[in-house]
């Protein structure tokens, strides 16, 4: 039990998880009582909420922020099975809907010394390097184990000012300023429409160009990005995915 | 079974750093690759923190190299040094508690087996001799009587280098370090033919400086290790911190040591050669089976 920094938190009142830093040893979420979602509810800075409620909060935060940017992990990035394709190509249909994302993966969770390039990729051992080193503010992880997701969470919410977002495939992630549970593909692909719509509402124009590599590096060429944007993503992923690909029984909704 | 769960998923390529992309590309995953080709593909494991002219970090290097299925294999490691260097390679590893090493391998194979009936997943244990011969002993002879299927490497540094030079069990008598002043007054423990009392199907003693040998080595250990029953590697690998070894020199040592006291040494239990001679090829063993299968007729 967190026990040391108590005098710092009102007693009383409910914990806000706001974003950091929040000093070196953060205590876990849940030891100040915040509690995962239930099936068709997100959390709101700690607080249970009707799902729509949390993804409308998302899309406002990613189109607001400053460097927002998309840390999708080792569940979307690999070609596990049909499903990771699904879900990889529905990732990149939000980040299509985001003006100026940042695209930065986190390949595996291997610890990475005597560096890693905070350009590149994101590690679950360091993640505050590559939040400082781009500046980002606003970022949403997608695809990874929850045990390293906690773990990044809690790094991130110690040392930075990034408001973090867990689309979960699993329960969500009470470290997380806002979160969603249960995200299949499905999920995601509503999220992308919730936040065109949003969007559309703020009156925020569509992008104008891909989404970046970490630095801001272009990764997708402007030519290609002009064929994303007339033919759809299928020109991106090489090919349309397989579509209402069933589960197998038992299968867990991320594999 | 398609190696498609090596590549990244389609949309994701570009945003892979290179890194990844080199390693999807031109890696070792699904490619019979060996030492005598370093240089000419991406490696499982090229940076870590090992200290400056570390004997075990070539000879993890060299293992990582050798395995027969990089794509199929669990690594599972323990505290010290050597796990510095195998956590950053380029496939999965599993830390267990000091001393439970094998305990976790063997949970790790049967499970495998379990969940991959149709397909060989390979698990090796690579812990320094602290790891296995002294804390983890009791769990290490237990995986070896009860015939797990799994490859131990011990990565032999006679010392515990990590933790300021204290003797362990496989330090040679007599040898001073830096938190034994007194000298080790007992022998270094005879775990190649433990592990053959044991019933390890497959034993061999090698030092890093003939890569060629270690490769072939680890090829064997880990392919008997599938079907057969246990194996164990015994690797020297110095430290050249606690035991003042330049730089430039431990290879030099490793030559010696080899002369001296570490001089190659190979079993393998007949079950185990007819098994990699039928099987795998290997023609040495193929005549000796048939020449055995003669000889009982």
């Amino acid at each position: 039990m967190y026990q040391k920094r108590e005098h710092l938190y009102k007693r009383d009142e409910p914990y806000v998880l706001k974003p950091g830093p929040e000093g070196y040893v953060p205590p876990a979420a849940a030891s100040m009582g915040i509690e995962l979602p239930d099936p068709g509810e997100g959390l709101i800075y700690g607080r249970k909420t009707n799902e729509d409620a949390v993804m409308e909060e998302i899309a406002k935060q990613m189109l607001t922020g400053k460097n927002p940017t998309l840390f999708p992990g080792p569940l979307v990035l690999w070609n596990w099975n049909d499903h990771a394709k699904i879900k990889a190509h529905a990732v990149l249909e939000i980040a299509n809907e985001i003006p100026g994302v940042m695209i930065i993966p986190m390949p595996d969770y291997r610890p990475k010394y005597p560096k890693i390039e905070p350009e590149e990729e994101i590690n679950p051992n360091h993640p505050n390097l590559t939040i400082w080193h781009n500046k980002i503010e606003v970022c949403i992880f997608v695809g990874l184990h929850c045990h390293y997701a906690n773990l990044t969470l809690k790094m991130i919410r110690a040392g930075t000012n990034c408001l973090t977002v867990a689309v979960c495939a699993e329960q969500g992630h009470e470290d997380a300023m806002l979160t969603i549970r249960d995200s299949d593909d499905n999920k995601l692909r509503r999220l992308a429409q919730v936040i065109r719509k949003v969007r559309e509402s703020m009156g925020i124009p569509a992008p104008t160009r891909p989404p970046y590599g970490g630095g801001k590096r272009e990764i997708v060429t402007p030519e290609e990005w002009a064929k994303i944007r007339s033919q759809g993503l299928s020109s991106l992923t090489a090919g349309t995915p397989p579509k209402g690909m069933p589960m197998r029984e038992g299968q867990m909704p991320h594999l | 079974m398609s190696l498609d769960y090596v590549k990244s998923t389609p949309g994701f390529e570009k945003f892979m750093p290179k890194d990844y992309r080199d390693l999807i590309d031109h890696g070792p995953f699904g490619k019979k690759v060996s030492v005598s080709q370093v240089g000419t593909f991406k490696e499982i494991m090229e940076e870590h923190p090992m200290c400056a002219g570390c004997a075990m970090t070539l000879f993890i290097r060299l293992s990582l190299i050798s395995l027969p299925n990089p794509e199929d294999t669990i690594i599972v490691g323990t505290a010290g040094c050597g796990r510095l260097a195998i956590s950053q390679a380029a496939i999965p590893f599993v830390y267990g508690n000091y001393g439970d090493t094998n305990a976790v391998a063997s949970g790790l194979k049967r499970g495998l087996m379990t969940r991959f009936p149709d397909k060989h997943k390979d698990v090796v244990v690579m812990a320094g001799d602290g790891g296995l011969a002294d804390i983890g002993f009791s769990m290490l002879m237990h995986s070896w009587f009860r015939k797990e299927k799994f490859t131990t490497v011990m990565l032999d540094n006679e010392v515990y280098g990590n933790t300021g030079g204290q003797e362990s069990g496989m330090t040679n008598i007599g040898s001073v370090l830096k938190m034994a002043p007194l000298g080790k007054k007992f022998d270094k423990i005879d775990m190649p033919d433990l592990a053959k009392t044991a019933g390890c199907a497959y034993v061999a003693m090698v030092v890093p400086n003939n890569p060629k040998r270690v490769e072939q080595c680890i090829k064997k250990a880990v392919l008997i290790a599938r079907e057969v029953g246990p194996t164990y590697i015994q690797a020297y690998t110095s430290c050249n911190i606690e035991y003042a070894i330049p730089t430039d020199k431990v290879m030099e040592d490793a030559k010696n040591v080899e002369n001296d006291r570490y001089q190659f040494k190979e079993y393998i239990s007949d079950e185990a050669k007819q098994y990699l001679g039928e099987k795998w090829g290997y023609k040495e063993y193929a005549k000796k089976a048939i020449q055995t299968t003669e000889v009982a007729k």
